[in-house]
């Protein structure tokens, strides 16, 4: 395989983990806003404990995938910045108010008006984060961003304000609510708590196939190229295929209640809808004008950003598997500080 | 005019992410010190201090982290020319960055969430790999700014950089003296920051020995750094001499070139009259400064085109800032070590105490201005001599728009912050340790 598809490959792989991960963070916020019942309360600790020492390791893969786009792709991510200045701008207004609001309702643990307003805030961005996210991926896709050699024509809005991207948007925010009320069943011991999100979670669930069917049916008009990428090429069916055979799994776990299962197979069909979505659009990494191949650094860049890459994988693979370890473990007492 | 909202965006979200970015990499390091007093004295208040400075760690950290995604997008959104061109030569320290800074959120994350999970032993181990992988990631960050200040490791061409070798052009001839410059303002900044809080408490509260205690921490790596920086600040003005002479002419005011060259204190530089008014000249010095040699030649800024100048008076002011916080700061260190040394025992004399709070937000201060020094004195170029600003800045119109939106977000952040580490350390103060401690600490 060529550089520059080891290093796309590398890309993509950083994108599933920040869906996988980061998601599931973006999910906790809704839930946290959607928190009711008895329990609402528990729901909100819950969530918090689930995703603190977390969050921030799970953001830095959406650094990593940006990184590896301007260093290896730069033409691409020249085009992506100034074709969507204005989502991506806003999405980073979110990110920025997610980010602290979570931290400063953490380290402000007085349980008074103050931090539930916090609250408020850190759940209101991780709805519109994920949306606005889901939106550029459907612009990017859609084939609606044009370029003339490297000038973009297009415009500032039409890409992702058309109703195909904003579809991919409530995809990605469904998928990401889904997610993270499946993962929250897991985090808990308490059976009422796991009923909660039990139910959130299959409530959700049938949302993404709402929202995945209203995807299909826009991509024939709105983004031909994933259209055709979905109904011809055998890979790609193969993907969607297996998305469809790990949904279905997620689900029927869910309704036994074997919730660690349920898990797993959540995450893989997050990450192969993900995968799916890239394989539709290969050769592009914008449709139609730019490709993996014409955009691609010098083969010099690649190699050493393929060394970084190994000895980068050789540092955080094992410092990931530690945190995972220490918060994973079997025991569970209270949460503290 | 879309220009200026871009360069002013960037300066803003650079200012305000750096003091969060240098929080990050210095107050891990006192963190781990702490730790390892408590350790060995078994003081509860060094274990005390340990944790407060975690938690003001996390939500500084926190802020920088998200500021720092912001910068990481922005150098698209803003600058898609500069990125779209010569993204891949400088994509090699930022893939190194990352990966350092993915290190310290683990870390970070491991150390603050499983002080009761894990050994001791484990524990202070994440503490330390969060204090190098905050230096690690400062250390790569800066080598992209001495490339832009610097540029080498490839051919300019009229498509683009050619013949690119991405290691020489991370390690082009400036990057020593700016990591090691940039580096030790960072702990500097924050541990003058600490210092000066807890000698405010003493102040109010001479009694409290777990500000006495704190200070002790602090006041080491203060002192050591203000002395070290100017060392360092010198030799890297050196190099801007001999290297890039029109941000050196800048820096100093110079508008002619003169053997035998005067260094300027003060002064207003007005570019229309080409002089420096309201300066005190010390004979000959900069010619010493310079190159070592009373009678050396300086370049003046007649030597290059006006269109090349960079705005003289911003540069010249900034870096007189920085010069002058610099030196109060160093004489304050000696004074301190002078005295340490004397009574074998951190001095806590009201006068040093107010030295000490005066001097806390000079750090801080600073930081900025040689910040501001590097990037002013760069202009007009993005990367000198090779591309310009106006050139790399994106089409997008009315950039007034963010620009206002981010002000106005990071200076409500920046109010937050303070609000809630004033809410931390209040809860020291003698008489409220008893309720803190039954928060849990």
């Amino acid at each position: 395989m060529e550089g520059e598809l080891w290093l796309g490959a590398a890309m993509v792989a950083a994108f599933v983990l920040y869906a996988v991960f980061g998601g599931a963070d973006f999910g906790g916020g809704v839930w946290d806003l959607l928190a009711s019942g008895p329990r609402r309360e528990e729901q909100r600790a819950l969530i918090a404990k689930a995703i603190g020492p977390v969050w921030e390791v799970n953001h830095v893969w959406l650094i990593i995938g940006v990184v590896l786009l301007f260093a290896a792709f730069p033409p691409a991510f020249a085009a992506v910045s100034v074709a969507l200045h204005v989502p991506l701008t806003l999405f980073l207004l979110g990110v920025v108010f997610r980010g602290t609001a979570f931290t400063f309702r953490t380290y402000d643990a007085r349980g008074d008006a103050v931090q539930r307003r916090w609250g408020r805030v850190f759940s209101i961005a991780s709805i519109l984060s994920p949306a606005l996210l889901g939106a550029c991926v459907g612009a990017v896709v859609s084939g609606a961003i044009r370029l003339e050699g490297r000038v973009v024509v297009s415009g500032f809005f039409g890409a992702w304000l058309s109703p195909f991207a904003l579809s991919v948007g409530a995809l990605a925010l469904c998928l990401f609510a889904f997610l993270a009320a499946v993962y929250l069943t897991a985090e808990t011991q308490e059976r009422d708590l796991q009923e909660d999100f039990r139910r959130r979670a299959l409530f959700a669930g049938m949302a993404v196939f709402v929202a995945a069917f209203g995807v299909l049916l826009l991509a024939r008009s709105g983004a031909p190229r994933v259209w055709s990428g979905l109904t011809s090429s055998p890979f790609a069916l193969l993907l969607h295929g297996a998305t469809a055979v790990a949904a279905v799994a997620a689900f029927a776990l869910l309704l036994a209640r074997r919730y660690w299962p349920a898990r797993i197979a959540a995450a893989a069909q997050v990450g192969l809808i993900v995968m799916g979505w890239a394989a539709s659009q290969y050769p592009f990494l914008v449709v139609p004008d730019i490709t993996v191949q014409g955009a691609a650094a010098a083969p010099a860049i690649q190699r050493v950003l393929l060394w970084a890459l190994a000895a980068g994988a050789l540092l955080i693979v094992p410092s990931l598997v530690l945190l995972l370890r220490v918060f994973q473990s079997s025991d569970r007492e209270a949460f503290r500080d | 005019m879309d220009l200026l909202y871009a360069r002013a965006q960037m300066g803003l979200s650079l200012a305000f992410h750096i003091i969060f970015a240098a929080a990050g990499i210095a107050l891990p390091l006192l963190m781990v010190i702490s730790d390892l007093k408590a350790r060995r004295t078994g003081d509860a208040d060094y274990a005390a201090l340990s944790r407060k400075l975690a938690k003001g760690t996390a939500i500084l950290f926190a802020v920088g982290a998200v500021s720092g995604t912001v910068l990481s997008f922005e150098l698209g959104l803003l600058w898609p020319e500069f990125m779209g061109t010569y993204g891949q030569v400088i994509g090699l320290p930022f893939a190194l960055e990352g990966t350092a800074f993915f290190t310290e959120a683990v870390f970070l994350g491991i150390y603050l969430y499983g002080r009761d999970r894990i050994s001791p032993g484990l524990h202070l181990f994440s503490g330390i790999m969060v204090a190098l992988s905050g230096a690690a990631s400062a250390f790569f960050v800066t080598l992209v700014n001495a490339f832009m200040n610097h540029p080498t490791g490839f051919t300019p061409s009229p498509d683009g950089p050619v013949d690119i070798d991405p290691i020489a052009a991370m390690f082009g001839p400036s990057w020593p003296h700016q990591t090691v410059h940039t580096l030790l303002a960072c702990y500097q900044a924050s541990a003058f920051a600490m210092a000066g809080i807890h000698a405010w408490v003493l102040l109010r509260h001479p009694g409290s020995t777990f500000h006495r205690k704190a200070l002790s921490v602090a006041l080491p790596l203060a002192c050591v750094t203000a002395l070290l920086q100017p060392v360092v600040g010198d030799l890297s003005a050196k190099h801007v001499a001999t290297a890039q002479p029109v941000k050196f002419a800048a820096l100093e005011g110079l508008f002619e070139t003169r053997k035998g060259a005067g260094l300027s204190l003060g002064g207003i530089p007005d570019v229309e009259t080409a002089t420096t008014p309201y300066a005190i000249e010390i004979p000959k010095a900069l010619s010493v400064l310079a190159f070592g040699d009373p009678n050396a030649e300086v370049k003046g800024l007649e030597e290059f085109p006006r269109a090349d100048w960079p705005p003289v008076a911003k540069v010249h002011l900034s870096f007189q800032l920085m010069v002058g916080t610099g030196s109060v700061m160093a004489v304050l260190s000696a004074i301190t070590l002078f005295l340490r040394f004397r009574r074998k025992a951190w001095p806590d004399g009201r006068r040093l105490l107010w030295g000490w709070l005066l001097c806390g937000p000079l750090g801080v201060v600073a930081m900025e201005a040689g910040w501001l020094v590097t990037e002013w004195g760069r202009q007009p170029w993005i990367i000198r001599g090779v591309m310009r600003t106006a050139d790399a800045v994106t089409p997008v119109p009315h950039l007034a728009a963010p620009f206002w939106t981010f002000t106005l977000v990071y200076a409500f952040l920046g109010a937050m912050v303070v609000f809630l580490l004033v809410r931390q350390v209040s809860g020291t103060l003698p008489g409220r340790a008893a309720s803190e401690a039954s928060h849990g600490g």
